[in-house]
């Protein structure tokens, strides 16, 4: 029989990890040992490791194949760009503005999360794929064509160019497929370790309590959970707009980041990448999710600097493969095992 | 509960007067009445003018040939299937129309005839999961770890081992349920159903691939389960020392129609009965 360490020692661990990864960053940031380009990638890397772990809570958690998770990342980023910009002079600081913009991404990235959530958590397995890679394309489209603007009279939106007119002195966020532009860059490395922060208090704490194990209940056996008195539906919701919502304030933080965003940038392989990094670093598993995430958003960018730059791509995929064969062989795992005893999966049941 | 009692028009009728409870439970109305009770799958009539009625604390056996029926009629009774005959009266409440978790919330848990656990988690979380609707606390409080959080989910451990130790289980509650042996899992099935404070448990051949000491040992449990918490049990079952020696009331199906119901003696000594299971003498 295989006994289940269950005590809540691992999800203080992942608070150590980042809190750790935070300080040691900050400290080599201070020497100056980080190059530029490097550390141009902490914030994205702390937005698609909310992704993963957020992913993770519907793929790994909910056991439902989402693929329109970049859908959610691009109604919170582009939200939360409309609301920094639109609170501008109301709220004169930088962080408290990043914090509400991020609210208003992750609340938008929610609201997408019921919108898709309600119809379709009603299909099951390849359908539910198929739907949410749709949705994600749909967003993708709309914002293509949305342009946003603000003047005196108050803010405008509308489908086409023709019909956007803004009275002298009003400002353009968003223009269709030049998408936002003139962001002031509000985001920082504290900003993401927070968010990350709180990414992993609401997903842990959320598993362990009453509503989480109903989620696992659906995913091991949604019959055995309804007769049980589970109402399928609002879990299944609850995780899956709980995940859209942190989407949406990791696509805010990521949108507040550069200058500009366009929207082609949330596309269906941002939706693939991200699950990528979910299905490597081990469904169900957020500590998994977060060093996925870290390693193979930054590995391609450092391949970048050795001479065999050409072949960067080519290597990125010969390691994912390599990752998928390690940890798919019994004797590597055994081998794992027999290192770290209370691996989780690792050695067959005795 | 603002709930009334709904029957549909021109579907209800008397309760059979020859259905038999145990002496002790005729004071009481009975915890489930079943009057014409039927399903088609297509053309095919799966089980047809099932009537039955079970006391508030009976324990009812219901058996019958492979293939008679006797899941589907478990499958009524929780709404896995929504029935196209009939009514089913749970404590006097029509069911008509419930979902399976709503109906378990009126007071139907069950187990199933292949084991139904959450296998990729601990005893002691499958048994919290049937303790679900009696833990309160909100997603909010859950994930700010309010006091409350802390309360109900003491509560809950304490709770779970208690259930747990009915089969001597408490040891157990750290390990994974997929990873215990066969018998263990009929069990923790057993509890998990018991956990959601039924008033009537159904259960799916709890001795299936039990040895007879272990189906000894069964047989106790279901009548101490009985006598603690004062519930109605109804079983299906293969093996008859089980059944006749704790079933009050038995119920034979064949071919998805009621041949026969009376005690233990009355069902042995039926001819009908016989004959559905050994065939017609020559």
């Amino acid at each position: 029989m295989k006994k289940i360490n269950k005590n809540s020692l691992n999800g203080f661990v992942n608070y150590g990890i980042i809190i750790a990864a935070f300080i040691v960053l900050q400290i080599l940031i201070g020497k100056g040992v980080l190059s530029n380009s490097l550390q141009s990638l902490l914030v994205p890397a702390c937005c698609y490791i909310v992704m993963a772990v957020s992913l993770n809570l519907t793929v790994g958690i909910l056991g439902e194949l989402s693929l329109g998770h970049g859908g959610f990342m691009s109604l919170g980023a582009f939200s939360g760009i409309v609301a920094s910009i639109l609170l501008q002079d109301l709220i004169p600081m930088a962080p408290v503005r990043l914090a509400v913009s991020m609210v208003v991404g992750a609340l938008a990235g929610a609201l997408g999360g019921v919108i898709v959530g309600v119809p379709v958590l009603r299909l099951q397995g390849d359908y539910l794929a198929i739907v949410t890679l749709a949705f994600g394309q749909i967003i993708k489209n709309i914002i293509m064509v949305l342009y946003v603007g603000v003047d005196e009279t108050g803010i405008h939106v509308a489908a086409s160019s023709d019909r956007f007119v803004l009275a002298p002195g009003g400002t353009a966020i968003i223009k269709g497929p030049m998408g936002a532009v003139g962001v002031a860059k509000l985001a920082s490395f504290t900003a993401g370790a927070i968010l990350i922060l709180i990414t992993l208090l609401v997903v842990q704490n959320l598993v362990n309590s009453r509503s989480g194990r109903a989620i696992m209940a659906l995913r091991d056996n949604r019959i055995a959970a309804e007769s049980v008195g589970i109402n399928v539906t609002k879990y299944k919701l609850m995780a899956f707009v709980t995940s859209a919502a942190l989407a949406g304030a990791a696509g805010a933080l990521f949108g507040l980041n550069y200058s500009s965003t366009v929207a082609s940038k949330f596309d269906f392989n941002t939706s693939i990448l991200v699950l990528v990094f979910v299905v490597l670093g081990g469904l169900g598993s957020i500590r998994g999710s977060i060093i996925a995430a870290a390693l193979l958003y930054v590995l391609p960018e450092l391949l970048r600097k050795f001479d065999i730059a050409e072949y960067r791509m080519l290597i990125y995929a010969i390691v994912l493969i390599l990752v998928m064969l390690a940890t798919n062989n019994d004797q590597l795992k055994s081998m794992l095992g027999r290192i770290i005893p209370k691996r989780k999966g690792a050695v067959s049941n005795g | 509960m603002a709930e009334k009692k709904q029957f549909p028009k021109g579907k209800m009728v008397p309760v059979p007067s020859h259905s038999i409870i145990p002496e002790r439970d005729l004071g009481t109305s009975p915890i489930l009445e079943c009057s014409h009770l039927g399903i088609d799958f297509g053309g095919l009539t799966a089980v047809n003018e099932f009537n039955i009625t079970v006391g508030r604390t009976e324990i009812a056996g219901l058996i019958g040939p492979n293939g008679a029926g006797k899941t589907t009629v478990f499958n009524l009774l929780t709404k896995v299937y929504q029935p196209t005959r009939g009514t089913i009266l749970l404590d006097g409440l029509d069911t008509h129309g419930k979902t399976p978790a709503q109906i378990n919330r009126m007071g139907i848990a069950r187990t199933f005839q292949n084991i139904r656990l959450f296998s990729n988690l601990s005893v002691e979380d499958n048994v919290k999961i049937g303790l679900h609707n009696q833990e309160k606390y909100s997603m909010l409080s859950g994930i700010l770890r309010l006091p409350k959080y802390w309360r109900q989910e003491k509560a809950a451990h304490e709770r779970a081992l208690e259930l747990l130790s009915i089969f001597d289980m408490q040891d157990m509650a750290d390990h994974q349920a997929g990873s215990l042996p066969y018998g263990a899992q009929r069990r923790l099935e057993i509890v998990r159903a018991l956990a959601t404070g039924p008033s009537l448990l159904l259960l799916d051949e709890p001795a299936a691939g039990m040895n007879p000491s272990e189906t000894a040992e069964l047989m106790e449990n279901i009548v101490k389960i009985r006598d603690t918490f004062k519930i109605a049990i109804m079983l299906i079952e293969h093996d008859m020392s089980l059944v006749m020696g704790i079933c009050e009331g038995i119920c034979v199906l064949n071919f998805g129609q009621i041949i026969a119901k009376g005690t233990a003696e009355q069902i042995q000594s039926d001819p009908t009965v016989i004959e559905a299971y050994l065939g017609k003498q020559q």
